[in-house]
């Protein structure tokens, strides 16, 4: 009876949705010159800058190859600002709840071909999160995926060694610091240009490695800092309770 | 069709989170919801034949069409979003069985009626 009322409701709710779903232009027949983002593609939300050329346009209001970059890091960082904060609280959360000092005790011996092999590739994956969100202005990538990258490698060196551990207190610092940059980042902004998270520095040629203002800077703040706080959720989860 | 196929994945969620009473079944229940909404918004700009939004040697904003980067920019938020949530409804979840022993709702032990 229950799963009967429970699938009319599901029913109901995508009825619902398909009537709200009518205003929608069909799929894949929108008109991008109707919507805001056609500004954040051609870079002329606050002045007009006529066409964009990759290697050769110069000093536009925002210098990204990567226009969802551009979005997410200079456009929309306030958004990006909060999302981070959000992160960081369920990773505060999850430190809470589960605030151990002991590592878990595999029962399987660790074979030696991953001990050895983990230490050997965990640098290598290090750097490719380095390289995601150093180049997240030009390639598809930046700090989200980068720090991910980073979690995954202490999550490999985690499985490999039985006795490494990530101490709680460094993480936390760089957790703190980066946060704390990203801020002063925005209040820099604010003194210089007059608005909070404002792009201060020159925004060079479109698709050169030193180009675009800020983002650069900010996206590896938000790899470092995303980076430390996965690295802190893995540790928690691999730490046993009882306290030091 | 794709707007269909989305809906359709937000309705199993909907009917998971309402039908089950097991609390880790709610909980992916809640991924699947998340995950066909981001498929919703992702389709939402998609343009037909867009390129993915990053310049590239000669292009020309004019001879090549960008999908919407905008819905992707919302995405990519949601998504980290998304992990935060999943990690800590875990961790509560992990807690929960430890202090009843189970996670079903109507097995739990030291809960009144």
């Amino acid at each position: 009876m229950r799963r009967f009322f429970s699938a009319l409701l599901a029913v109901l709710f995508v009825y619902i949705i398909f009537q709200f779903i009518q205003v929608l232009p069909d799929y894949g027949k929108v008109d991008l010159s109707k919507r805001v983002s056609e500004r954040f593609v051609l870079k002329n939300v606050s002045e007009e800058n006529g066409k964009v050329v990759f290697g050769k346009s110069r000093n536009l209001e925002d210098g990204s190859a990567n226009i969802v970059t551009s979005v997410v890091v200079n456009y929309r960082s306030f958004d990006t600002l909060g999302e981070v904060t959000v992160l960081f609280v369920s990773a505060l959360g999850v430190g809470l709840y589960l605030g151990g000092f002991k590592k878990l005790s595999c029962k399987i011996r660790v074979n030696n071909i991953l001990h050895i092999g983990g230490g050997i590739v965990f640098p290598l994956i290090m750097l490719f999160g380095a390289y995601i969100f150093t180049h997240g202005h030009l390639t598809p990538g930046g700090g989200f995926p980068g720090g991910t990258v980073i979690a995954v490698s202490v999550l490999l060196l985690y499985i490999s060694d039985e006795k490494f551990t990530v101490s709680r207190e460094k993480s936390k610092l760089l957790e703190g610091t980066m946060g704390s940059l990203y801020v002063i980042v925005g209040i820099l902004g604010l003194m210089i240009g007059g608005f909070f998270l404002f792009n201060f520095m020159p925004t060079g040629t479109v698709g050169k490695f030193f180009s675009s203002g800020v983002i650069p800077i900010v996206y590896s703040i938000i790899g470092l800092k995303v980076g430390s706080e996965l690295s802190g959720i893995v540790t928690d989860l691999f730490m046993e309770e009882g306290w030091k | 069709m794709i707007y269909t196929f989305a809906i359709l994945l937000m309705g199993i969620g909907m009917y998971g989170l309402i039908s089950q009473k097991n609390l880790f079944k709610q909980l992916i229940s809640l991924t699947i919801v998340d995950t066909a909404v981001n498929i919703f918004i992702i389709a939402v700009g998609y343009v037909e034949e867009g390129k993915a939004p990053i310049y590239f040697k000669g292009a020309v904003d004019s001879s090549v069409r960008f999908v919407d980067p905008l819905p992707q920019a919302l995405v990519l938020t949601a998504i980290v979003i998304g992990l935060g949530i999943l990690a800590l409804g875990a961790v509560l979840l992990i807690k929960i069985n430890e202090k009843h022993g189970n996670l079903d709702v109507e097995k739990m032990r030291g809960v009144e009626e």
